[in-house]
């Protein structure tokens, strides 16, 4: 394997790596005494060049999406807002719980220089619910760093005060979707909003806001102590620097692996994850978390993880970077009612065409599953995620409709099958049966 | 879902309280105000304050909901809506352990179903997932996050990973007698990482 630096999980492993002395030891806060003696806008400029892409799922480049707050003229004297968003909730990705369990100094740092560069006095940290003990740990390392004065007022004698403060959610997928993130910080139902106004102009609050995934964030110490160029060399020009791969299922080796945006697919499948488990052969991979269209083996051969080409060779997206495994013991039919199963519990029902479809797509999953679906279903099955696609207020629609078009697409025959099976009335699963 | 919140809210509304008294003691109310001045708005403060009243009182009955409301200056049907949204808080009371199990993908490609059979049985649920005694209530949860290290199931405010059927024993057995678990922390230690440079 190639040599590069470890820039997210530096210190994992260390003994002690969650607590401000051992992170201090290993260069902790040096990045943020360096980024308080630059001007903000000197830290939004390294960021930018440095081409960090957000790492929650959309992949858009976070300097760029800095610069969208308006500037303190054109603000109507609102106060902008960073929200940390670690509602990490897309199945098959859980990297941002080791990002805050191992080093949660590291995304107070990250915090501290991003609100630095956008001029923010109060920012939050937006944990799902089950994370509850994630917050405690991140509340003890919350009040080492206030106790040292790195959070509160004048923060290393640079003028800056910045408070931080945890927010735990209470069980709802969609606060992931940033509007419904704030919506739901605003002590309201997490339902999504219409954008625009994107959060940068009018977000949490009715003020300029700026939502950033943990990783993103956790990502901009080492790019301000270690300069943009060293983090553009690594990874490919449209996808530079690493990326943490939460890597589940039928691999040898499950676990969350930093390594280099373009590195091939199967060097990740193989190399980091052990392979497959002895005598089974690949089936399928969900690269970016469970919303993502899944992969061919033959796709698989030819995709390397970064953002482009995992787009360009399968359609699919590199995502939050939840990479599911599935080998030839994967019923494909079970696979995707399982999947809709979670689409359609946490639709938030705002929108009709999500709250109604998701949970008729899953309706018809079961009968197929079931040995009770006909052809008719297939099609309508087809048609329904067609129909959601784009046609709802936040993204879920799409990302409950894309796992259905290409399962039912690459994996067609094992669908049919099961209308075949059902029709000559034989047990459900006997046609795909290994 | 749906389905169950409106019947308990149903019979929260026909009269099912608390016992004792629906209060805030004195150390509370400061400890709320404390929360209160972290946001721009008291609204803001509603999942935070629902949170504690959830650890008080166990679950989140209507006068409990009322009282937060009133805490707040909210309407009663603010915090409702609120509390009914998100899964995690309860409207039903639960058993003194409650057990989240996760059935989403990486779990099940690694048999959670197994798992969750083998709960099922062993502590002898109904149809609602309450053990006999009352002590122990099972959920089956959507993705939790710990996909790498499934099948996994969350106890009150803990995760617990990789179980088999034998160390879903070893957990329940211990919670069964009362016994004090050692606090289980991420798996971290079949966690391998990249080659340092």
């Amino acid at each position: 394997m190639d040599v590069y630096p470890r820039i997210l999980s530096r210190i994992w492993g260390v003994p002690g790596s969650h607590t401000l002395a051992v992170a201090e030891q290993h260069g902790a806060y040096n990045a943020a005494r360096k980024a308080l003696a630059m001007s903000p806008a000197e830290v939004t400029d390294v960021v930018l060049k440095s081409g960090l892409r957000g790492r929650g799922g959309a992949g858009f480049p976070t300097g760029r999406k800095w610069t969208f707050v308006p500037p303190p003229e054109k603000r109507g004297g609102k106060p902008v807002y960073l929200l940390c968003n670690a509602d990490e909730s897309e199945p098959g990705t859980f990297k941002d719980r080791f990002c805050m369990w191992n080093d949660p100094h590291q995304l107070i740092e990250g915090m501290i220089i991003a609100s630095h560069a956008l001029g923010v006095r109060r920012a939050y940290i937006y944990l799902r619910g089950e994370f509850e003990y994630v917050q405690r740990r991140l509340d003890e390392a919350l009040a080492e760093a206030y106790a040292k004065g790195y959070l509160g007022e004048n923060i290393f004698g640079s003028g800056f005060s910045f408070d931080l403060y945890t927010h735990l959610g209470a069980g709802a997928y969609i606060c992931g979707e940033e509007t419904a993130l704030i919506s739901s910080i605003e002590g309201y139902k997490g339902q999504p909003r219409l954008k625009p106004p994107f959060p940068a102009v009018k977000g949490v609050w009715e003020s300029p806001t700026i939502v950033n995934n943990v990783e993103t964030l956790a990502a901009v110490p080492w790019i301000i102590e270690n300069g943009w160029e060293a983090y553009k060399a690594i990874g490919t020009e449209q996808s530079p620097g690493t990326k943490l791969f939460s890597c589940s299922g039928h691999i040898m080796k499950p676990g969350v692996y930093e390594i280099p945006l373009g590195t091939p697919m199967m060097d990740l499948l193989n190399k980091w994850c052990g392979g497959l488990r002895p005598g089974r052969t690949l089936k399928a991979i969900i690269p970016g978390g469970s919303s993502v269209p899944v992969m061919t083996p033959a796709e698989v051969a030819q995709a390397n993880m970064d953002y482009e080409s995992i787009n360009k060779v399968a359609g699919s997206y590199l995502g939050s970077g939840g990479f599911i495994v599935m080998d030839d013991s994967t019923d494909m039919v079970d696979a995707l009612t399982n999947l809709l199963r979670f689409y359609a519990h946490e639709s938030c029902g705002q929108c009709t065409p999500c709250r109604e479809g998701s949970a008729w797509m899953y309706n018809i999953l079961c009968r197929l599953r079931d040995g009770l679906a006909t052809e008719d279903d297939l099609v309508a099955l087809r048609d329904l995620a067609d129909n959601i696609h784009s046609r709802t207020i936040c993204f879920f629609g799409a990302s409950a409709a894309m796992p259905v078009q290409s399962f039912v697409t690459k994996f067609r025959d094992e669908f049919v099958a099961r209308v075949e099976s059902a029709r000559a009335g034989l047990p459900a699963g006997l046609a795909v049966a290994k | 879902m749906s389905h169950d919140q409106k019947s308990i809210h149903l019979r929260d509304m026909h009269g099912l309280t608390v016992r004792g008294p629906v209060e805030w003691t004195e150390e509370e109310k400061a400890e709320i105000a404390a929360i209160v001045a972290k946001y721009p708005t008291q609204r803001s403060a509603i999942m935070p304050v629902l949170w504690k009243a959830q650890r008080k009182w166990g679950w989140l009955q209507f006068e409990v909901l009322k009282l937060v409301a009133a805490t707040l200056s909210l309407k009663p049907s603010e915090v409702m809506e609120v509390a009914t949204f998100y899964t995690m808080f309860k409207k039903e009371p639960t058993g003194k352990y409650l057990i989240q199990a996760c059935h989403t993908l990486s779990c099940a490609l690694l048999g959670a179903d197994r798992v969750i059979r083998h709960i099922e049985t062993k502590l002898q649920l109904d149809e609602h997932g309450n053990s006999p005694d009352g002590k122990f209530t099972l959920m089956r949860v959507e993705c939790l996050a710990a996909c790498g290290s499934g099948p996994m199931m969350q106890i009150n405010d803990d995760f617990y990973e990789l179980l088999t059927e034998q160390k879903v024993d070893e957990i329940l057995d211990a919670m069964a007698a009362d016994r004090p678990l050692p606090v289980p922390r991420p798996e971290v230690d079949q966690w391998t990482y990249t080659p340092v440079s």
